[in-house]
């Protein structure tokens, strides 16, 4: 009875939890607002003429002329910023320079691509790196411990690009299980609706275009988690060694629980939040190791569609592509804070 | 006896003749199959008129034809859309017959109305299809023209405002390849997506930065192609591109690395092949600066650069020695010059004629990454940059950014800088006129090169039709800008492809456009 008068009750919980929804979500107006204007300013005051780059060896001043001021870049430059952030209020994001497709379907398309990646490659780094850290715990300074923070210094060190080539090589070219490049096999037969293959290929029942989708996965994904499941397995052999520690858990040993329910009911649950705020904050490294992953193993994604826009100076593109990556990541980062609520009964929102 | 030698030769020329359109006919191609191309960039856009890029173009080439076409593998003329055509004696009209019966792949007529129309949408901004600044070959490869009118159902007639030799050449660019006027009206600002033409392909889908799909034209009117399919890949990694076509599921790709041609020709299931391009990579010296305004030193900046040592080693035998302006594999190409061999001996003579014995020192501007004509970027000038310190030149070398770069090389604030070029049409105009007539100051010609007799010779290139007359002029323009020396002349490309040899009948086209119609697959 004693602990109950430091409860928040149950519907005051829900209430408040809404509220700080509702708050982060408005807090999100203007943080977009300074990325955005970050972005824009950026863009444009590094060298590099989207004009010059569009028209290339061949065109005529004229040409570079009547192409500034068709895309309104003769204009001074808080103007276009508020036409920019006056269409970007209305949901238009321009059409691509490079490509003249709307903004927003690029993305649209793009983005699918690099969902399905990172959540894959999360799902790997996670069960992985939470397995292999906390064996490594129990298992303190025995030859798995050893052997597993040696592979994650490893994982750590490794430049993604590498051990993308070094998975083809092995997996894709001498032993041939994998396919090496593209989202699915070039001459399989997918009804698009959403852009997610796999959620595609279920509706519409093609398993055989689910299999092809998902076996294009495996290898880049492997190759995305490489860091974070390094990461992921550190900090959850040094927190699962800190919970192991505690005197609540000498007091469930002591009361004679099995030691299987020790570490999966008490020590997993304790020592995973640390490792669930890392695992969010990775979501934001799985989209800059992404623009690589895509690039090597040719996935049509959004870290392409970025690489892309900057070489070209598509500006359209980049902003799009910036915005939309940032109110992702803000995104995820506020399901990681309503996850802690419940991993961890002591966190309140008010 | 001459006579019985000549009919003697007519004999032997009819009878190659037939055996060789005889094989032409009966090769055992085989029908069917999905061919897979692999490119390192997707395409931009889909409508001929709407794109400089070559991932478009070897797209559109496939999918669209035009009044005319090159000859398999060459940049001769042949009949395609028109089946025969006259010029006046002036060089200003020119009228074409066009083939009868032909369907666009929505099954609307190709006709007189729909040539005028498609060439009308690019060059009247008052056309209610024309789309402002979208249309970035329309002024070079049509410009030309006064009048396009249909003078029947299937005859129309060009009238240009000058006499202008190459414009046949022109007409058989992907550029000015003829779209249908239905789909144009149907997609409006999304025809660069949704290409309708006449070609021996028909366009299925295109999967932003992935692939573009291709389908066989039953119905096309030179013949079914062999292939069910033709993918466009993209893949952006060299090392990937060339694995995947290890692996057999690609079956043909662009973007070789220097480094992978002998894996490509120790692999048993692959073929290189390979063909002099139509480009040329250079330095524009500029010639109304100090020290470039003097004969002498820019002679003296040819003879100092050792070519071969930079096409064998640094570009990794990827690229021929330019002798002159022209590649040689061009039409028009004077094969007697003899260029400037590496002779660091006179080129110091060469300076100290001009008065430069001790050598001096200029800016060397060039740009980072590598382009289509030199695979090595910003290391080229510093090779050069050693070459010129070993007869006394001190270069400085400055780097800009790609746009950059370009905007101030057009308005000529370089003293000496590193441009290319790529054909266009493949006439010898399209690289002499381009570079050295001194109207181009300003835009093309980066040398501010001025010869009053050169521009002469290529205004009249330009007028008279006589190929062999035109031929006499380009070959002394050659001589004269050699000899003058406004630049100095480094590399051709070579075209590499690496093939999979169960790709058969593919050839290489001087343009480097990829045209599918008579390839097949070995299955």
């Amino acid at each position: 009875m004693w602990g109950q008068s430091a409860a928040v009750p149950k519907s005051l919980e829900v209430r408040n939890m809404f509220s700080y929804i509702l708050r982060r979500l408005l807090l999100l107006i203007p943080l977009l607002l300074a990325i955005s204007i970050v972005v824009f300013l950026m863009i444009h005051l590094i060298p590099g003429d989207p004009v010059q780059i569009m028209l290339g060896d061949k065109g005529t001043a004229e040409d570079a002329q009547r192409l500034r001021r068709e895309l309104g870049f003769d204009q001074p430059l808080h103007i276009q910023y508020f036409k920019f952030l006056s269409n970007l209020l209305q949901g238009d994001l321009g059409r691509s320079i490079r490509n003249r497709n709307p903004v927003i379907n690029e993305i649209g398309a793009a983005f699918p691509a690099t969902i399905e990646l990172t959540i894959l490659s999360m799902i790997f780094a996670s069960l992985i790196g939470i397995a292999a850290g906390i064996i490594s715990a129990i298992k303190q300074y025995s030859l798995i411990d050893n052997l597993t923070m040696v592979g994650a210094l490893l994982g750590i060190s490794m430049p993604v690009f590498w051990v993308g080539m070094m998975l083809m090589l092995v997996f894709g070219s001498r032993l041939g299980w994998l396919p090496i490049s593209g989202r699915i096999s070039r001459m399989a037969d997918l009804d698009v609706i959403t852009n997610f293959y796999l959620l595609d290929s279920i509706l519409t029942g093609n398993w055989a275009a689910f299999r092809s989708t998902f076996l294009h996965l495996i290898l880049p994904a492997i190759t995305l988690a490489t860091i974070p499941v390094a990461m992921i397995a550190r900090m959850t052999r040094s927190t699962t060694l800190e919970v192991l520690n505690q005197d609540y858990i000498r007091t469930a040993r002591a009361k004679g629980l099995p030691e299987k329910v020790v570490i999966l009911k008490h020590v997993l649950k304790n020592a995973l939040i640390p490792v669930v705020t890392i695992i969010g904050l990775q979501f934001g490294s799985f989209l800059g190791g992404a623009v690589l992953t895509e690039t090597v193993f040719a996935r049509a994604g959004v870290g392409r569609l970025l690489i892309n826009g900057i070489l070209g100076r598509d500006f359209p593109v980049i902003q799009g592509a910036v915005i939309f990556i940032a109110s992702f990541f803000v995104f995820i980062n506020l399901i990681v804070d309503i996850l802690y609520s419940y991993l961890d009964p002591r966190i309140h929102y008010s | 006896m001459f006579k019985r030698l000549l009919f003697l030769l007519l004999i032997t020329a009819v009878i190659l003749g037939m055996t060789g359109s005889a094989l032409a006919d009966n090769h055992e191609g085989q029908y069917g199959g999905t061919l897979i191309y692999a490119t390192g960039a997707d395409a931009d856009a889909l409508d001929p008129h709407m794109t400089t890029l070559g991932n478009s173009a070897d797209v559109i080439v496939n999918v669209f034809d035009g009044l005319v076409r090159f000859k398999s593998g060459t940049t001769e003329i042949e009949p395609a859309l028109a089946t025969d055509w006259e010029i006046s004696d002036d060089g200003l009209e020119y009228v074409f017959n066009l083939r009868e019966g032909v369907q666009f792949h929505d099954g609307t007529p190709f006709n007189a109305e729909a040539v005028v129309f498609d060439i009308e949408r690019q060059l009247d901004p008052e056309h209610p299809y024309y789309l402002e600044g979208s249309y970035p070959y329309a002024g070079f490869s049509l410009g030309m023209i006064d009048e396009v009118t249909a003078v029947d159902e299937y005859t129309v007639k060009f009238t240009l405002e000058n006499p202008y030799a190459p414009f046949l050449k022109n007409l058989a660019m992907f550029a000015t390849m003829i779209a249908s006027p239905e789909a144009v009206k149907e997609y409006g600002e999304d025809i660069f997506k949704n290409p309708v033409g006449t070609g021996a392909f028909k366009f299925v889908e295109w999967v932003r930065d992935d692939q573009i799909t291709l389908e066989a034209n039953e119905d096309y009117w030179d013949g079914r192609p062999y292939l069910d399919e033709l993918i466009f890949t993209v893949i952006p990694n060299n090392q990937t591109r060339l694995l995947e076509l290890e692996n057999g599921n690609v079956h043909l790709m662009e973007g070789l690395n220097p480094t992978d041609i002998e894996r490509v020709r120790e692999n048993e299931e692959l073929e290189l092949l390979e063909a002099p391009g139509l480009n040329i990579g250079y330095i524009a010296l500029h010639n109304e600066k100090k020290p470039f305004d003097n004969k002498e030193v820019r002679k003296a900046m040819n003879y100092a650069v050792n070519k071969q040592e930079i096409v064998d080693y640094l570009m990794g035998g990827q690229a021929t020695v330019a002798k002159g302006p022209l590649p040689p594999t061009i039409w028009g190409y004077d094969d007697t010059l003899e260029g400037y061999p590496y002779d660091p001996e006179m080129a110091r003579e060469l300076l100290e004629e001009a008065g430069y014995g001790d050598g001096f020192e200029f800016t060397l501007r060039t740009y980072s990454a590598p382009r289509s004509y030199n695979p090595v970027g910003a290391r080229l000038a510093t090779a050069v940059q050693q070459y010129l310190s070993e007869v006394g030149i001190k270069a400085n070398i400055e780097q800009l950014e790609w746009g950059t770069y370009i905007e101030e090389g057009k308005a000529g604030k370089h003293t000496a800088a590193f441009f290319g070029w790529i054909a266009d049409n493949g006439d010898p105009d399209n690289f002499l006129n381009v570079f050295f007539n001194s109207d181009n100051r300003g835009s093309t010609n980066r040398a501010f090169y001025v010869n009053e007799e050169v521009d002469r010779l290529l205004e009249e290139a330009q007028q008279i039709t006589d190929e062999a007359e035109r031929e006499k002029l380009y070959k002394k323009v050659q001589q004269i800008v050699v000899d003058d020396a406004p630049f100095v002349f480094l590399n051709h490309m070579k075209m590499q492809i690496p093939i999979r040899t169960s790709v058969k009948n593919y050839v290489l086209y001087p343009t480097n456009n990829k045209y599918f119609h008579k390839v097949w697959l070995e299955q």
